[in-house]
């Protein structure tokens, strides 16, 4: 055992010098060659951490964002008006799912005599898209359409990179898409380095994980959503809200899984400490 | 060990019936019951269970999701989506099959790791060594098909890549790689012919499998010291002494795996997998499943041309070549002796090979870019020194430790220190249960 773990460190040692190593590059601010220029900052999340659960009011007033602002140009597919509804979604009622489904407008169809109509949405319609299809919406944005953003929150994240991947294993840090999510959008309004080339049409960004400029202009302003319940109508609090109700989108059934996790991991504790115990007393009698 | 006679006498009638027509139920006991394991056994030998147990996992949770997939490119990232959002406890199925399949390569790793260390492939157990490099081999077939099923960007771009690597077998290549993707490009029938291979593989594991364990039955399972089993002594019952110490391992194990399905269960996957493949726009960085890395790694080492071989047909060459050592490691190492642990240089060279391979893994998820490549060169240098010259070397010159005669004198040697246990009791294990 005591050579493992020399082994181990000897291990270490070599993966940490290398890293360092490879690390010391060099390093021009006006033309960074690795993105995103900002690591994320990391935000305390309600829904991080084994007993995590989604705030209610927080989905709720991140929705409300995405109503008024994103959803202009950001499509939600995957998405159903009757997932919010109830204690998994956003603690909607049935009635206020089916008046907020009704708000929209379905191209549906053909009917029975063959035409396309419109119609009022229903609880198992999904969000419609604010682009007919790909082109339209890349044309309207400058040419980069504008992502869906149903899985948004669990498809960004920035690379973690050494050491810390191996504590994000015992913090179980999962909230990567949705740092990068607040922190792209409190990282507008920012002076670039002297020098730095920003392409015409495009907009600085230290926290964008792909340049140093994307298309998408500041899309939030403080005061620009009001909320009723009190909370500060500031970009820093629609982007949390916003970044919340995204890892919701994502993954609806985080606190189901959290919470059956609890239960399978205390099972095979005890369980694994009766068969241990079982394990010694069948192998009390014979040296091995 | 193979031929003990058999101890089983069925007490029943339906046993009596069964044993005269069809002794299935003398086979389970000859092979589970009173099958004769050494008694010095650790828990590193408790990973053939563990596997045993994933492979039967992959398959279960597998059937199911297999009934609402969907394999077609237009719906096969949506029909994944619909298991994780509509089908009841869909997203647990997903999740304990994605993180099943990285759970199943840590094991595998672990087993083959352990079958270096203590030398678990040396006559007569080669064929068992080699029947579970195959096993390992459809495993990697399995998991890069299966990685491409969801159908998200690193699903494309690592098809891409990786049959991409076809096409540098000089003459064929273009050929099997044409073959492989059912057209010039990963499209719909790549999905498709994927999803029905990514069906049938496992059911081939299955077999070979059960061939691993036949051989292994008829050689008989190698132990800490290296030392064949000499007499009853040396060795104790399957049941319930291998029984127990397999089922504690199998919970030790499936504990740090349901952290990860619940609590971590994207941390080993790659967030570009859950944007939908688009042939048009390519990730920055293209990585595969971490399990591959260390291949990956050794393929992108290779930037140079040796005379004929370009490079690229260089690095597919050393990528191969590397699984292709595990095949011949039984005649490579010249070693009377089996276990490392009466191998003090071995034992060196042991743990820095594993040293390295991790390395090399590290290194295949970071960009083949500046030092990176010459860490890259070094790594994969002393992996092929390791089998072809350390290895066969190492076997000439060193000079091992004492042996003890048996497996029972090395059991009661490593006791002596420790908190005496009674040596009449030690010495008739088979007596007890």
């Amino acid at each position: 055992m005591k050579k493992i773990l020399t082994s181990l460190a000897l291990l270490g040692l070599v993966v940490a010098g290398t890293a360092a190593f490879a690390a010391e590059e060099e390093h021009n601010a006006a033309a960074p060659t690795h993105f995103p220029i900002n690591e994320p900052k990391e935000m305390s999340w309600s829904f991080s951490g084994p007993f995590g659960t989604y705030d209610k009011g927080q989905l709720q007033r991140g929705f409300k964002v995405y109503k008024e602002v994103c959803s202009a140009c950001h499509s939600m597919n995957l998405v159903a008006f009757r997932t919010l509804q109830g204690p998994t979604g956003l603690g909607y009622s049935e009635a206020q799912i089916k008046s907020l489904a009704a708000s929209y407008t379905i191209h549906d169809g053909p009917n029975d005599a063959g035409d396309m109509f419109d119609r009022p949405g229903k609880p198992s319609d999904y969000f419609p898209a604010p682009f007919p299809n790909e082109q339209a919406a890349a044309s309207a944005n400058g040419g980069a359409a504008p992502p869906d953003m149903s899985l948004l929150a669990k498809a960004r994240g920035v690379e973690r990179g050494f050491p810390q991947f191996v504590f994000d294993i015992f913090t179980q840090y999962d909230a990567g898409g949705p740092d990068y999510i607040h922190s792209l959008l409190t990282g507008y309004d920012q002076t670039p380095p002297a020098g730095m080339v920003i392409p015409e049409g495009t907009h600085y960004n230290p926290y964008f994980m792909s340049g140093v400029s994307l298309k998408m202009p500041k899309p939030l302003s403080d005061g620009q959503v009001t909320y009723d319940d009190g909370a500060p109508q500031t970009v820093d609090q629609y982007s949390r809200d916003v970044a919340t109700f995204l890892a919701w989108a994502a993954e609806p059934h985080m606190e189901e899984r959290k919470k059956t996790g609890f239960r399978v991991l205390f099972f095979l504790l005890a369980f694994g400490i009766l068969v241990y115990l079982t394990k010694r007393r069948v192998w009390a009698d014979v040296a091995h | 060990m193979s031929e003990g006679h058999s101890t089983y006498t069925p007490k029943t009638g339906i046993e009596r019936w069964f044993d005269a027509r069809m002794p299935l139920p003398r086979l389970i006991h000859d092979s589970f019951v009173s099958y004769p394991v050494p008694r010095n056994l650790n828990y590193m030998w408790t990973f053939g269970g563990i596997l045993s147990i994933m492979l039967v996992a992959q398959i279960l949770t597998g059937i199911v999701l297999a009934m609402h997939y969907t394999s077609d490119t237009n719906l096969a990232f949506d029909s994944v989506e619909k298991i994780m959002r509509d089908v009841n406890s869909g997203w647990l199925l997903r999740y304990m099959h994605a993180n099943g399949a990285s759970f199943f390569f840590i094991a595998v790793y672990l087993h083959i790791f352990r079958g270096l260390f203590y030398g678990s492939y040396k006559a007569p157990r080669e064929l068992l060594w080699i029947l579970g490099c195959i096993i390992y081999l459809l495993m990697m077939a399995t998991g890069f098909m299966g990685y491409v099923l969801p159908w998200g960007q690193m699903s494309f771009w690592g098809a891409t890549v990786i049959t991409g690597f076809f096409s540098a077998i000089p003459l064929v290549g273009n050929w099997i790689q044409q073959l492989l993707l059912g057209g010039f490009a990963v499209d719909d029938p790549t999905l498709n012919r994927f999803f029905a291979l990514h069906y049938l593989l496992p059911f081939m594991i299955a077999g070979v499998v059960v061939l691993h364990i036949w051989a292994l039955h008829v050689v008989g399972q190698s132990n800490p010291t290296g030392i064949e089993v000499k007499s009853k002594t040396d060795t104790v019952a399957f049941t319930p002494y291998a029984t127990i110490k397999d089922a504690f391992g199998m919970i030790v194990f499936l504990f740090v795996f349901a952290y990860f399905v619940f609590y971590l269960p994207n941390y080993l996957g790659h967030a570009d997998n859950y944007i939908v493949a688009n042939p048009l726009k390519t990730p920055a960085h293209i990585v595969p499943e971490w399990y591959f890395l260390p291949f990956y790694a050794i393929l992108r080492a290779i930037t140079f041309n040796v005379g004929p071989i370009n490079s690229k047909l260089g690095g597919v060459l050393c990528m191969f070549g590397a699984i292709v050592m595990l095949f011949l490691v039984p005649w490579l190492d010249t070693s009377k002796v089996r276990s490392a642990v009466y191998r003090p240089w071995y034992k060196l060279f042991f743990w820095l090979f594993v040293a390295d391979a991790i390395l090399l893994g590290w290194l295949g998820s970071q960009p083949a870019e500046g030092a990176y490549v010459f860490m890259a060169q070094m790594a994969t240098l002393f992996y092929f020194a390791f089998f072809l010259i350390i290895l066969p070397v190492l076997g000439l010159i060193e000079t091992p430790r004492r042996l003890p005669n048996s497996i029972t004198e090395a059991v009661l040697e490593k006791n002596k220190g420790g908190s005496g246990h009674p040596a009449g009791a030690t010495a008739a294990p088979q007596t007890k249960g």
